[in-house]
C-alpha cells in the first residue's frame, strides 16, 4: 500500500513552526522523546519506545566456520525488518533505500566500531566460531527509526548470553544453560545513534525528528558515539551541502564534535 | 431474539460474540408468525439465522431496531453520504484522485464544484486539502466524491485555504466530537476560537489565530480521546491560565 500523501498544508504549516522554534508534540528544538526500554524473557530480547516510534531486537547465536580472512574472529550479522506493521509504505521482502541505509549505519555504527570483542568469540580457530546475528524488526514507525535501531541492538547485545562451549580433543560440546551458565557478550563501548535533522539548507536543526519532520527536512546528520566522546560513525544524508562551519559553530553539534573531527 | 441485543446495549462486544434470532426447530402452525426484524449498523454482521460481532466495542441502539458498535479503529472504509477530508494527489484529465485513507484513493471530477463549468476549472493544485461528500462508496467500485451537495451549492465543502494544521485520530474521536452538544467542543470555543473540519475519515484540520495556539488545539484534541470529562476540564483549565 502506498503512503499517505504528505499536503501542502502540513508542510507550510511544519516549516512556519519550525522557524518559530516550534515543534508538533510541544518538544523543544533540542529536546529528544522520552525513551523506553524493556527486556524480553528471552537473552537478547529487547524493545524500545521512542515516543510512538517502536522497535524489537532479538539476538541469537550459531555455530559457523570463520572468513577465511580471519580465522580467529566471530561474525557480527545485522538484519533490519520494516514490516508493515510500522508503517503501511514499507513493503514485506523488498529492500527499500531506507531499510539498505539503516543496515548500512547500523553496520556502521556497531561492527566497525569493534564494540564487540569478536575474537572471544572463536572456539577452534579457522573451524568454529560464534555468529552472532541481530535481528531488529521495526513495529511501529513515528521517525528517527535509526536512533531507535541502534539503542535497540546495542542494548540487546549488552543483554545477550551465548551457551558455553567445551573442548576435549577435536570435540566441541555446547552446554545448555542447565548444565552451564551462559556466558555474555563482552562489550567494550556502546555507541548511541543520534540523528538531527536540518532544515531551510541547514538555517534550523532539530534532534530526534518524527515521522512529519523526517519527510519535510532537507537533510540528516547521523552522529553515533559513545560515553568515552569518540565518534564511531557519522553520516550526513539527503541532499544538503552542509558548511563546515554551519555544523562546528552550531551550540549542539559543535559541543558533541571537538575541532580536531573536522576535516 | 431481539431482547437478547437489547440487553447488551451499551456493554462492550467482542469479534465473534454470537446472538441467534431462531429460538425453536418447530414453527407452530396455530399460532401467527411473529417476524423480528433488525437493522444491524457497522461492526454486525447477519450470519445465516445469526447476528456476529465482527469488530469490539460498545454496542449502540437507535429506535425502532437499529443496532451498531462503537468501535475505536483508524481504519478508514469509505461510506455514501461521508463528508471527508482528502488530500489530492494527481490530477489526470477531467478528475483529481484524491487520497481519503481508505483502500483506494477517490476520483473527484473538476465539475463537481460549486460553480465549476468545462470553462471555468475550479483552482486544485496537486497536495491541496478538499472537504467533499461521498457520491459512491462501494466496495467493488472506485468510490467518487463532490464538493457540491444535490441542489449544486458549496455548503461548506471544497478546497482549503491556506494555514492551518492537519492531524489523525481515531475515527471514534470524530464521531464523537460531531455529535450535537460535545462537551469537548463547547471546552475548546471557550479557550480559543478556532476554525475545526471534521473529516469522518479521522483527519481534523485546525486553524487558530497564531501556530502555538493551533499547535495546542491539536495536542489538546488528541489528549483528550482517552481523558475523562473531569481530566478534561483540568487539562483546559490549565491550558487557560497558561501554564502547561
Amino acid at each position: 500500500m502506498r503512503d499517505t500523501p504528505l499536503s501542502n498544508c502540513e508542510r507550510d504549516f511544519l516549516l512556519k513552526a519550525i522557524e518559530e522554534k516550534k515543534r508538533l508534540d510541544g518538544r523543544q528544538t533540542y529536546d529528544y522523546r522520552n525513551i523506553k526500554i524493556t527486556f524480553g524473557t528471552d537473552y537478547g530480547c529487547c524493545f524500545v519506545d521512542l515516543g510512538k516510534t517502536r522497535v524489537m531486537a532479538q539476538v541469537s547465536c550459531e555455530l559457523v566456520t570463520p572468513k577465511e580472512s580471519r580465522p580467529n574472529e566471530g561474525i557480527m550479522f545485522f538484519n533490519l525488518e520494516l514490516s508493515p506493521m510500522a508503517s503501511p509504505a514499507f513493503e514485506l521482502g523488498r529492500s527499500s533505500e531506507l531499510l539498505v541505509k539503516l543496515n548500512r549505519q547500523l553496520e556502521r555504527c556497531l561492527r566497525n566500531s569493534k564494540c564487540i570483542d569478536t575474537e572471544s568469540l572463536c572456539v577452534v580457530s579457522g573451524e568454529k566460531v560464534w555468529q552472532i546475528r541481530v535481528d531488529v524488526h521495526m513495529l511501529n514507525h513515528d521517525g528517527n527509526l535509526m536512533d531507535a535501531t541502534s539503542i535497540a541492538a546495542i542494548a540487546a547485545l549488552s543483554h545477550f548470553k551465548r551457551p558455553d562451549v567445551g573442548i576435549q580433543g577435536d570435540e566441541v560440546t555446547v552446554y545448555s544453560p542447565e548444565e552451564r551458565d551462559p556466558i555474555a557478550l563482552s562489550v567494550y563501548h556502546m555507541p548511541i545513534c543520534v540523528s538531527f535533522s536540518f532544515f531551510q539548507q541547514g538555517t534550523y536543526l532539530l534532534v530526534d525528528p518524527c515521522e512529519r519532520e523526517e519527510r519535510v527536512m532537507d537533510g540528516l546528520l547521523m552522529i553515533a558515539m559513545n560515553k568515552h566522546r569518540e565518534i564511531c560513525s557519522i553520516q550526513s544524508s539527503g541532499g544538503i551541502m552542509l558548511l563546515k562551519e554551519q555544523a562546528s559553530k552550531h551550540p549542539v553539534t559543535g559541543a558533541i564534535l571537538p575541532s580536531r573531527h573536522w576535516p | 431474539m431481539e431482547s437478547s441485543l437489547k440487553n447488551k446495549v451499551g456493554e462492550v462486544l467482542l469479534p465473534g460474540d454470537v446472538f441467534t434470532f431462531i429460538k425453536t426447530e418447530t414453527i407452530s402452525l396455530s399460532d401467527a408468525v411473529k417476524t423480528e426484524r433488525i437493522t444491524c449498523g457497522p461492526g454486525l454482521r447477519r450470519d445465516g439465522d445469526d447476528v456476529v460481532a465482527c469488530k469490539s466495542g460498545v454496542l449502540r441502539h437507535k429506535q425502532p431496531h437499529l443496532y451498531w458498535l462503537d468501535s475505536q479503529q483508524r481504519r478508514y472504509v469509505p461510506a455514501k453520504g461521508e463528508s471527508v477530508i482528502g488530500i489530492v494527489t494527481t490530477k489526470s484529465g477531467d478528475v483529481f484522485k484524491v487520497d481519503v485513507g481508505g483502500s483506494e484513493q477517490a476520483s473527484l471530477s473538476y465539475l463537481a464544484f460549486e460553480g465549476a463549468t468545462k470553462r471555468n476549472r475550479p483552482n486544485v493544485q496537486v497536495g491541496d486539502l478538499v472537504y467533499a461528500q461521498f457520491l459512491i462508496a462501494n466496495k467493488d467500485m472506485e468510490p467518487e466524491l463532490v464538493c457540491i451537495d444535490s441542489s449544486g451549492r458549496a455548503n461548506g465543502l471544497g478546497v482549503f485555504g491556506a494555514g492551518g494544521l492537519l492531524f489523525k485520530v481515531s475515527l471514534g474521536l470524530v464521531r464523537r466530537l460531531l455529535a450535537p452538544q460535545n462537551e469537548i467542543v463547547k471546552d475548546l470555543e471557550k479557550l480559543y476560537p478556532c476554525e475545526l473540519v471534521l473529516g469522518l475519515n479521522g483527519r481534523l484540520w485546525v486553524k487558530a489565530a497564531t501556530v502555538q495556539k493551533t499547535l495546542i488545539v491539536a495536542n489538546l484534541l488528541e489528549s483528550s480521546e482517552n481523558m475523562t470529562a473531569q481530566q478534561r476540564r483540568t487539562l483546559f483549565k490549565r491550558v487557560a491560565d497558561g501554564n502547561l
